[in-house]
């Protein structure tokens, strides 16, 4: 179980370009974090660094109470741009998969449908979906099988104003259970969540 | 259902559905045996003579036509990131995808070339080995395939790259498959080269799924 996620001078490079370098950040449980910053800054690889899917050029990712490989191999989930959801295939085939290859079952997955009001969508395919019933059937897998840490790369941009309350209550309740979540955002949270800029 | 099992099942359905799925490489199939005797005359005696290897080639290259998109689908959509993030080593998740791809369109090829093959001229006799070649030889191909697919992963023209990586690959495959089928038709004992055929079969899948890992790393870092 991750308990604190601890960023220690921490540098990404990518395509060869450095983003940034020497960002810290300690963040315990039931703690949020709001990772802002230009479009290009980094936010972005700086999420797939902490989740493993990019190199750290220097510093390090700590995980607290948890082995790194074991903190990546179970106690994260990263929700992206990029969903992972095909098209052809329904919202109930998909939220079934990831919810079993998440560690949920096909039940949790119905319960994270419920909590999402995606009920009615379940036997629709994915690309009948629009942009903000997609990013819910995406952020369903966070509910279908918990883990400790989410990092979110702007969770919140195709959710109308109402989803995205209730989204924060759904954030709130998760950090109350003792998760932690670091977001990339462009616009504030709906819960509270220290700040964290990174610059050019 | 366990997360393998789900995942063969969900790229087995993917696979099947894609593009056409299996359709297409049977399509592509049964046109070389169509467009073959056309090309080198009707003569039913030069038609039997060829008829196990070109089925064998065309084998190979139809099993080629499905490979590009192994991994850059998921590649693209960030499904690759969400399969990385399990406890299911990346070894085994390539593995079962390749394994997919074998159900969806190498066990169709397997079951269409015989009959291609029988349509060409050769003796009903040759028709059991030349399934168990096809079959054992299509999962040699899905799993060298999955090697090339991996490595072409965010190439431009991957499909290209991937036809250039993996052609080296099924040289062996088509040689001791197409080897074993001619001794078989000839009345020679055929079972050296399927014993290789289903060695090197084993060595793919034994050792493919560990590049195609490294290569599906190198891409996502």
């Amino acid at each position: 179980m991750i308990q604190s996620l601890e960023l220690r001078e921490v540098g990404v490079r990518r395509g060869g370009r450095r983003l940034f370098s020497g960002l810290s950040l300690t963040l315990r449980a039931g703690e949020a974090c709001a990772l802002t910053g230009a479009n290009g800054a980094g936010k972005t690889s700086l999420l797939r660094a902490v989740a493993g899917l990019a190199p750290v050029e220097d510093g390090e990712v700590v995980f607290g109470g948890a082995e790194v490989s074991e903190a990546r191999a179970g106690g994260l989930h990263l929700v992206g741009h990029n969903d992972g959801l095909k098209p052809a295939r329904t919202a109930r085939e998909e939220l079934a998969f990831w919810s079993i290859w998440s560690g949920g079952t096909e039940a949790s997955a119905l319960g994270a449908a419920e909590a999402l009001e995606l009920v009615n969508l379940l036997d629709l395919e994915v690309r009948r979906l629009s942009a903000g019933q997609r990013r819910r059937l995406a952020l369903a897998r966070l509910l279908a099988a918990p883990r400790p840490l989410w990092l979110l790369d702007e969770p919140l941009s195709p959710l109308d104003a109402g989803w995205r309350t209730r989204f924060g209550a759904i954030m709130q309740t998760h950090l109350a259970g003792g998760g932690l979540i670091l977001a990339a955002v462009h616009d504030p949270l709906p819960v509270a969540a220290r700040g964290l800029e990174i610059a050019a | 259902m366990s997360r393998v099992g789900a995942l063969l099942a969900r790229e087995t359905a993917l696979t099947w559905g894609r593009g056409g799925g299996p359709l297409v490489s049977v399509g592509f199939y049964a046109g070389v045996a169509t467009l073959l005797p056309l090309a080198i005359g009707p003569e039913p005696t030069r038609l039997s003579a060829i008829a196990p290897g070109a089925a064998w080639v065309a084998l190979a290259l139809a099993s080629l036509l499905s490979l590009d998109r192994l991994f850059e689908r998921d590649f693209e959509d960030g499904a690759l990131d969400q399969l990385a993030l399990s406890p299911v080593p990346l070894e085994l998740t390539c593995a079962v995808k390749c394994l997919g791809q074998w159900l969806a369109t190498g066990a169709p090829l397997a079951i269409a070339a015989p009959i291609a093959a029988i349509g060409l001229g050769a003796p009903l006799t040759l028709a059991p080995p030349i399934f168990v070649c096809a079959l054992v030889g299509g999962l040699a191909f899905a799993f060298t395939g999955g090697i090339g697919a991996a490595l072409s992963l965010g190439a431009r023209r991957g499909g290209l790259l991937t036809a250039v990586i993996v052609l080296p690959l099924f040289t062996p495959p088509v040689i001791f498959g197409g080897g074993a089928l001619a001794a078989f038709a000839s009345g020679l004992p055929w079972t050296a080269g399927f014993a290789l055929l289903c060695g090197y079969a084993a060595a793919a899948v034994a050792l493919g799924p560990l590049a195609m890992a490294a290569a599906c790393r190198n891409a996502l870092s």
